[in-house]
């Protein structure tokens, strides 16, 4: 891992109205890192993502993801990113093949590299008797591998995952966290939000976010330690005891 | 009990918290009944004719006069030869052209004879009909006057009367009309809606395994839906009285129970529709194509029903907005009775019972 | 650009891929171009007729044998007393009484004037219009009959006569589905543009997809156009088909000239997709948009001139059709298809056309870019 900066934020900040769903947050994240994004429902961790993907506008504060301003350049951050939300959403009737060519056609690949990269892909998920067969009649885990391959496709410096295996089976869940560490060997940033706290230990970094409030950012183990903690779970209620949002 | 209290206030949250929803629900009605009521009328209000008057006479001139006093036609003056009448009608600017011939006066006093030349626009036949009879009246009493023959021998007199409508309002036969749409798009294209949304969610299925009885879940979908109609029932009569002068001459209990079988219909029709398809957009396909289709043509309200062709005719007995709308007209304007009334009234109830005895074969077989 | 051409491939695979969709687009045409017109026929026959002849003279047989011979009218009812009669009309048996009292002819005969009563069932105000004049005219022509039976034929010559010659242009067959069949189409247009986008872009919103498609770095106009394009095709696509099935049918050919009805509808089209795309961004169900659309369909419509002339609206309403897009796109098609209208006839309707497509899809852009 090395120290060049591809995610700086400087008390970026989201308001609805009276509700700051996100207050002050800063941080900085490295380029190859697997940086965690921790908190409860309504912490404000899908709100945060939202603004570094430029799909949301902060209402005060800093942020630039490589280098690019969140609020002039989303544009150019586009091209940078990958991202895979929190609701499964590829085209259901669109075949496996086409998904593929549809996302690949938009982040400017070529032909060629559409098609070798697409085998790779089907390869590496063994769906090759499925390719021609519409995304609707995949199972979960397997849409959300699928999701995550075409997330990073077009190999960009850092992939956004939005709580990427809520409601998958343990296994998939494991396979799943294979790919992130192949893209993150690559050299693909991987940033993810999580409430499964054994996955948080399986992240380079963790941000504990409680009410849109950062409470910790540290590795898993300085936390632990920190804390005098057995588990990352443990650290987690620890911090977020203090919490007035819940669901 | 307490749970389909608790599922039905469920629904209805989903349903008010919409309110984008609820302001087409309810402004539905009100704004069909306004433009039906008013704004829909075949009655011949300021057309724009044309006058060439290649005479130019006092009998020209009074005969325009005339015609330029009645509140059916507004003269385009600007209208002086044959060329402009032509284009006049290709742009759409006149629906009508009056043209005197040259020595109107002379001709009609000395070989007693003179022509007007009436041209319409055909392209909307009654249209065209209608301007033209109504000139021709104008032209026809002038005449009679001229003649100073103001009894004739041998007349038949005729003595009109316009049973129930005597002003021809057209919010007569829209209001049933009205109705009977406004009750199937609440009731079953809704329910049918709503229910599907449920089944493409997956939320269904939680609701079917949750210790509530099936039966439960469906009614407590129709519950909600049912109120809503009610409540525009209550909107489309009230503003039918206050606003379009329409009486209730029956009972109104027995319109209010009628209005409320008919509902009851519509709703196992909606669950009908929920039971044979999978998605939202074919619900709604369903609900529009087959069900609205049917109520705006076979109502009467946008066209007459009497010269359909027979295979339309007796596909309407199927829909049971056709046995609505008849029990709507004899209760609310004819003013008469359940013995009138009973044999569409077994129509309907004959059909909510196939819909749901069907509804609950198919659901069956769906959960085995 | 390339992006585009992706986005659009997209499109048309997801649109092919519905049946649901395909059968509306091919057989909803169809279906609405063959029973819509037979259903809308203003030229009523076959009205029930209940009659009370309380005469029964030969003059009364006489009246009633025209009266029935005309094909307007459908004898349904012979009752002896009126209020017989009037009960045919309160069990749906007859819409129309006629009464002959007795000494009808007698008084004719020996006063020179009798009388004949008409009573209408009128729910249906026009209807019952039309049934009135029928017979009205019937028994003016019986009228005259009987008096050329009995009066010196010069003493009427003698008389000054305005002679009034009808003619009808355009539809000299007077034919209403001639009138009605181009006012199909552009419901056709309408609803295809309108609705189906509407549906469609507010789909993507409720999968999510289009969240995704907002983190690519497709431009919004990419992403608009990719919408647009397919559905402006398809509009086109069903005029045509709307146009050989009204020709195969009807026998309908436009006076005028296909290449401007084309254009017209193309730009029609711009302006519509503007509007679905701007109403899309006011749902987030497609059960909304659904109803969104429905109901400005409706409104959009019924005062658009398809089923009861505009000029006979109220002032506030004939107000309101100046800035409803499907009253221009009507009387376009009307124009254009009865008239054979030329383009320099329709330049006003033209502009106008071209104004509310660029401003449903300005709104419709600024609109989006606001809530995305």
């Amino acid at each position: 891992m090395n120290n060049e900066i591809v995610i700086k934020t400087d008390k970026l900040t989201k308001k609805f109205g009276d509700f700051t769903a996100v207050d002050e947050i800063s941080f900085e994240v490295y380029k190859g890192e697997i940086f965690g994004f921790l908190g409860a429902n309504g912490a404000g961790k899908t709100t945060a993502m939202k603004m570094l993907i430029g799909i949301s506008k902060p209402t005060s504060g800093a942020a630039s993801i490589s280098g690019f301003d969140v609020y002039k350049q989303t544009e150019q951050i586009k091209k940078n990113i990958g991202y895979m939300s929190q609701k499964f959403s590829l085209y259901e009737d669109l075949t496996i093949m086409e998904n593929i060519e549809l996302f690949g056609g938009i982040y400017g690949l070529s032909y060629v590299e559409i098609k070798a990269r697409g085998k790779n892909l089907i390869d590496k998920l063994n769906l090759q008797n499925e390719s021609d067969k519409l995304v609707e009649s995949l199972p979960l885990g397997w849409k959300q591998k699928l999701a995550f391959g075409l997330a990073i496709l077009h190999n960009p410096q850092i992939v956004f995952l939005d709580e990427p295996t809520s409601g998958v089976d343990p296994i998939t869940r494991r396979q799943f966290w294979d790919m992130i560490y192949e893209a993150s060997h690559k050299g693909i940033t991987v940033f993810v939000t999580t409430h499964y706290m054994d996955e948080a230990e399986y992240c380079n970094r963790i941000c504990i976010l409680v009410d849109g409030e950062i409470k910790a950012l540290d590795s898993p183990e300085g936390l632990k330690r920190k804390l005098e903690a057995k588990s990352i779970d443990e650290v987690f209620v620890m911090l977020a005891r203090s919490a007035k949002r819940t669901e | 009990m307490k749970q389909l209290i608790s599922f039905v206030k469920k629904e209805f949250n989903h349903i008010l918290r919409d309110r984008r929803t609820m302001l087409v629900l309810f402004g539905m009605p009100v704004v069909q009944l306004i433009i039906f009521g008013f704004a829909i009328t075949t009655e011949v209000r300021n057309a724009k004719i044309a006058i060439l008057d290649n005479s130019k006479d006092g009998i020209t001139q009074k005969l325009i006069t005339r015609i330029e006093s009645t509140e059916y036609f507004d003269v385009e003056h600007s209208i002086v030869s044959d060329q402009q009448i032509e284009e006049a009608f290709k742009s759409g600017k006149i629906k009508l052209a009056v043209v005197f011939q040259p020595n109107f006066q002379n001709e009609l006093s000395h070989s007693n004879k003179a022509q007007i030349q009436i041209i319409a626009d055909a392209t909307d036949p009654n249209q065209a009909t209608t301007l033209t009879n109504y000139i021709s009246a104008v032209v026809m009493d002038y005449q009679n006057e001229l003649i100073e023959l103001n009894k004739p021998p041998l007349t038949i007199e005729t003595e009109l009367r316009m049973l129930y409508n005597p002003q021809l309002k057209g919010a007569y036969i829209s209001v049933p009309g009205v109705m009977a749409l406004i009750l199937l798009l609440v009731s079953a294209m809704m329910t049918s809606i709503s229910v599907v949304k449920e089944k493409e969610l997956g939320t269904m299925e939680i609701l079917l395994v949750s210790p509530m009885k099936p039966w439960l879940v469906i009614i407590s979908k129709a519950i909600p839906y049912f109120i809503l109609s009610i409540v525009n029932v209550i909107t489309i009569l009230l503003l039918s009285v206050l606003l379009l002068d329409m009486p209730i001459n029956g009972s109104l209990f027995l319109l209010i129970s009628m209005t409320i079988l008919y509902i009851l219909c519509a709703l196992s029709l909606g669950l009908l529709i929920s039971t044979v398809t999978n998605s939202q957009l074919a619900a709604m396909l369903i609900s529009l194509v087959g069900l609205m289709l049917p109520v705006v043509m076979l109502s009467g309200y946008a066209f007459p029903i009497a010269n359909m062709p027979d295979a339309l005719q007796l596909l309407a007995n199927f829909s049971p907005a056709k046995w609505f709308i008849i029990i709507i007209k004899n209760v609310m304007i004819k003013g008469v009775g359940i013995e009138r009334i009973w044999k569409e009234m077994l129509v309907i109830s004959g059909m909510t019972l196939i819909f749901i005895l069907i509804s609950i074969k198919r659901f069956k077989i769906r959960l085995q | 650009m390339r992006a585009l051409k992706f986005l659009l491939k997209k499109e048309f695979i997801q649109i092919f891929r519905n049946k649901l969709i395909l059968r509306m687009i091919f057989v909803v045409p169809v279906v609405q171009l063959i029973i819509l017109p037979l259903a809308v026929n203003y030229e009523i026959r076959n009205i029930n007729l209940s009659v009370v002849d309380l005469d029964h003279s030969e003059y009364s047989r006489k009246l009633l044998d025209k009266v029935t011979s005309t094909g307007y009218f459908q004898l349904t009812d012979f009752s002896d007393t009126y209020k017989k009669a009037l009960k045919a009309v309160e069990e749906d048996k007859a819409d129309l009484i006629i009464t002959i009292p007795q000494g009808f002819e007698r008084d004719l005969i020996r006063d020179s004037k009798a009388k004949i009563m008409i009573v209408a069932n009128a729910i249906s105000g026009q209807t019952a219009g039309l049934a009135v004049t029928y017979s009205n005219s019937i028994i003016r022509e019986f009228n005259n009959e009987i008096r050329t039976e009995w009066i010196q034929m010069p003493r009427m010559n003698a008389r000054p006569v305005i002679e009034i010659t009808n003619s009808n242009w355009f539809n000299p067959a007077m034919n209403y589905k001639f009138y009605f069949v181009p006012g199909i189409l552009a419901l056709l247009v309408t609803i295809v543009g309108f609705l189906l986008t509407s549906l469609n872009i507010v789909k993507e919103k409720e999968a999510g997809t289009i969240e995704q498609l907002n983190v690519t770095p497709i431009r919004k106009y990419q992403f608009i156009l990719g919408k647009l394009i397919p559905f402006w095709i398809l509009g086109l696509v069903i005029l045509t088909i709307g146009f050989f099935v009204s020709y195969i049918v009807y026998g309908i050919v436009p006076a005028g000239s296909y290449l401007l009805i084309y254009l017209f509808a193309a730009v029609y089209l711009i302006a519509l997709l503007g509007f679905g795309l701007f109403t899309s961004t006011f749902a987030e169900t497609q059960q909304q948009a659904m109803f969104i659309s429905y109901f400005c369909m409706m409104i959009f419509i019924l005062l658009g001139g398809l089923f009861a002339p505009i000029e006979n609206m109220p002032d506030w309403a004939q107000a309101l059709t100046y800035i409803n897009p499907v009253s221009y796109f009507i009387e376009v098609m009307r124009m254009i298809v009865l008239k054979g209208s030329g383009f320099i006839e329709l330049l006003k309707h033209f502009g106008i056309i071209v104004l509310f497509a660029i401003s449903f899809n300005a709104l419709a852009i600024w609109n989006y870019k606001k809530t995305t």
